[in-house]
């Protein structure tokens, strides 16, 4: 049996490397020691963007993609179609787990200088990752055709009527009608169950691939090929697998305690998850009271209210959309904006951890004040928020090369 | 492969003009995959004007009409809302209507061909919700007190009973009033204008 087997594998593996990929890839990749809890975060993205693709595909067979039929058919799902309600929460969830993972993802490759060189293509490929999904995001929450579905979806595509000159032209055209119909509705169907799924995937797989050709960060921020033992290999590295496959699983089963427990007891989350205007079919003339986007959002979301005043003859609403793209913009060029001597925070001065904690928590104010409905106050605070959400990038060269770091050790510490 | 003998400007001009040619395929392929999301003939047909008999509005009402999937507020104004229209002059960001929201037979004082009608679109011009109308004099908090208008429940933004935003909210310029002519004292025509049908 064992003879047949190796027999087939070697037939395959002349004509398909199989075998140099595996150890290239697994059994051969060495990962630095000393990972900790926050290096969880890639693998559970993975687990995550494969629950949204299972569910989701089995989602759109029983979904009805017209506007008269889209809202009645996920009560349908809910209702009728056998373990229908599951496999929509497992969706609806995943995609906030989806933020919750990918955010967390993100903070660590900040906290420990994850994009420096020579990873800048991780981070890069990592931020395209991040756009498709928000785009996803975006595209999959219009679907169940709801009030928030509906308004939520004439917020954000109107924003590009802010755009001088072309903006009117590119709103309908994107919508494909006069305002936001069914015709709408099946075109980000389209893109959000075929187009973007393809993207995504292709770019996890090259975030990957170029992850691998560079290795991986660790804590410490240091560069284990520096430090090889007589046969090549790095003297703080394992083997990926089986080390760190069998040692993610433990991680993979906390995670799914958690997402389980969502599923089951709080698949809404409050109204944060999905949104109880949602529960109402869309009607295009009766706006919701209060229009908030999905959490994920809203940190963006508030830094596009807090612009109130025209500038240069433009509109409010064309500099607001500037300043929300240019808060994500930013991000892909952080690369280049740490000058610091060292990688990651532990070694990095008092100003840095500074400036980072200033950061999360500019984030998070926002995320609060994009969610709720603003007043003269809020909006004050919200700039505020902004502007220090754009100083911790901003001032960035300045104060990672100007504070004293502390001095790198040579081999990882445990 | 020898090297020999190549002539590197022929080369040049042959990997140029296929480059050429292929980029103009390539847009000319972009043309109907970017073409195919403008709107449809079935929903430029649904975008048709409307008809509307405004007798049937009672002075001071207002009314909702849907146009193109929006909706077209009428609100039939007697003088004393035409009263307030005056009123609020002082607080509107562009109270005489030079941003290019209306036809050319809509800018004036009332931004309508009729005082009696205001024909607007009930689009916030900030990002898109549909504002309330909220007649009531004080019914919303408002610097010099508030006269009647539409306030829109999303971002906070007020226009005045002639469509007209006031200073200070997130909505940069008036309501806009859709192409609309009257066919007869009291029937209009919304989505059209008089000059081009």
């Amino acid at each position: 049996m064992n003879k047949m087997f190796s027999g087939l594998l070697g037939w395959v593996d002349d004509r398909m490397p199989v075998v140099s990929t595996w150890e290239k890839h697994l059994s051969k990749y060495y990962a630095p020691k000393n990972f900790n809890v926050w290096y969880i975060f890639g693998v559970l993205s993975m687990l995550v963007l494969v629950n949204q693709l299972l569910t989701g595909v089995w989602l759109t067979m029983s979904f009805d993609t017209s506007a008269e039929g889209a809202f009645a058919s996920v009560e349908y799902i809910m209702r009728d179609v056998e373990y229908g309600w599951i496999i929509r929460y497992m969706h609806s969830t995943g995609a906030s787990a989806f933020f919750i993972v990918v955010y967390l993802h993100m903070f660590r490759a900040m906290l420990y200088g994850s994009y420096r060189k020579p990873r800048e293509l991780v981070w890069l490929i990592g931020m395209a990752i991040y756009l498709v999904l928000m785009a996803e995001g975006f595209m999959g929450y219009v679907l169940p055709w709801g009030q928030m579905s509906y308004w939520g979806a004439q917020v954000i595509v109107s924003l590009f009527g802010a755009i001088p000159v072309v903006g009117d032209a590119l709103v309908e055209w994107i919508r494909g009608d006069f305002l936001i119909s069914g015709i709408t509705m099946n075109r980000f169907f389209a893109l959000h169950v075929i187009a973007l799924p393809l993207v995504l995937v292709m770019l996890v797989f090259l975030h990957i691939v170029a992850l691998h050709e560079v290795g991986s960060n660790n804590p410490d921020g240091i560069d284990i090929k520096k430090n090889k033992d007589a046969n090549g290999i790095p003297r703080d590295g394992i083997p990926f697998h089986p080390y760190y496959t069998v040692h993610d699983i433990f991680g993979v089963a906390v995670f799914l305690f958690v997402f389980c427990t969502v599923i089951f007891f709080f698949p809404e989350m409050g109204g944060y998850f999905l949104e109880h205007a949602n529960f109402e079919e869309a009607n295009n003339l009766k706006t919701p009271e209060h229009i908030a986007p999905v959490w994920y959002f809203t940190p963006f979301y508030a830094m596009l209210r807090a612009v109130t005043s025209p500038f240069l003859g433009l509109d409010a609403k064309f500099w607001g959309l500037v300043v929300m793209g240019g808060a994500i913009a930013i991000l892909f060029v952080l690369p280049w904006l740490d000058r610091s001597a060292v990688k990651s925070i532990r070694y990095k001065g008092w100003i840095s951890k500074v400036a980072l904690l200033i950061f999360v928590i500019s984030f998070v104010v926002l995320g609060y004040l994009g969610a709720i409905s603003s007043t003269p106050g809020r909006t004050t605070a919200a700039q505020i928020f902004t502007l220090l959400y754009f100083l911790y990038f901003l001032l960035m060269p300045i104060y990672t090369r100007l504070e004293k770091t502390k001095p790198v050790p040579e081999r990882v510490t445990s | 492969m020898t090297t020999d003998n190549v002539n590197a400007n022929r080369r040049r001009f042959l990997i140029g003009a296929t480059s050429a040619v292929g980029a103009a395929g390539a847009v000319g392929i972009a043309v109907p995959f970017v073409a195919s999301w403008l709107p449809s003939a079935k929903a430029k047909a649904a975008g048709a004007p409307v008809k509307y008999n405004l007798s049937k509005i009672e002075p001071g009402a207002m009314v909702t009409v849907e146009w193109r999937g929006k909706p077209v507020f009428i609100l039939r104004r007697t003088s004393e809302i035409l009263e307030t229209v005056t009123q609020s002059e002082g607080f509107l960001s562009d109270p005489t209507s030079e941003r290019p929201q209306q036809p050319a037979y809509a800018k004036n004082e009332y931004r309508s061909i009729k005082d009696e009608y205001l024909i607007v679109l009930g689009v916030c011009t900030h990002l898109g919700c549909a504002p309330k109308h909220r007649p009531e004099p004080g019914s919303v908090e408002s610097e010099g007190g508030w006269v009647g208008g539409f306030f829109c429940p999303c971002h906070g933004s007020k226009f005045d009973l002639a469509g007209r935003v006031y200073k200070g909210v997130p909505a940069p310029s008036n309501l806009a009033v859709p192409p609309h002519q009257y066919l007869s004292d009291t029937v209009v025509l919304i989505g059209e204008d008089g000059e081009s049908a």
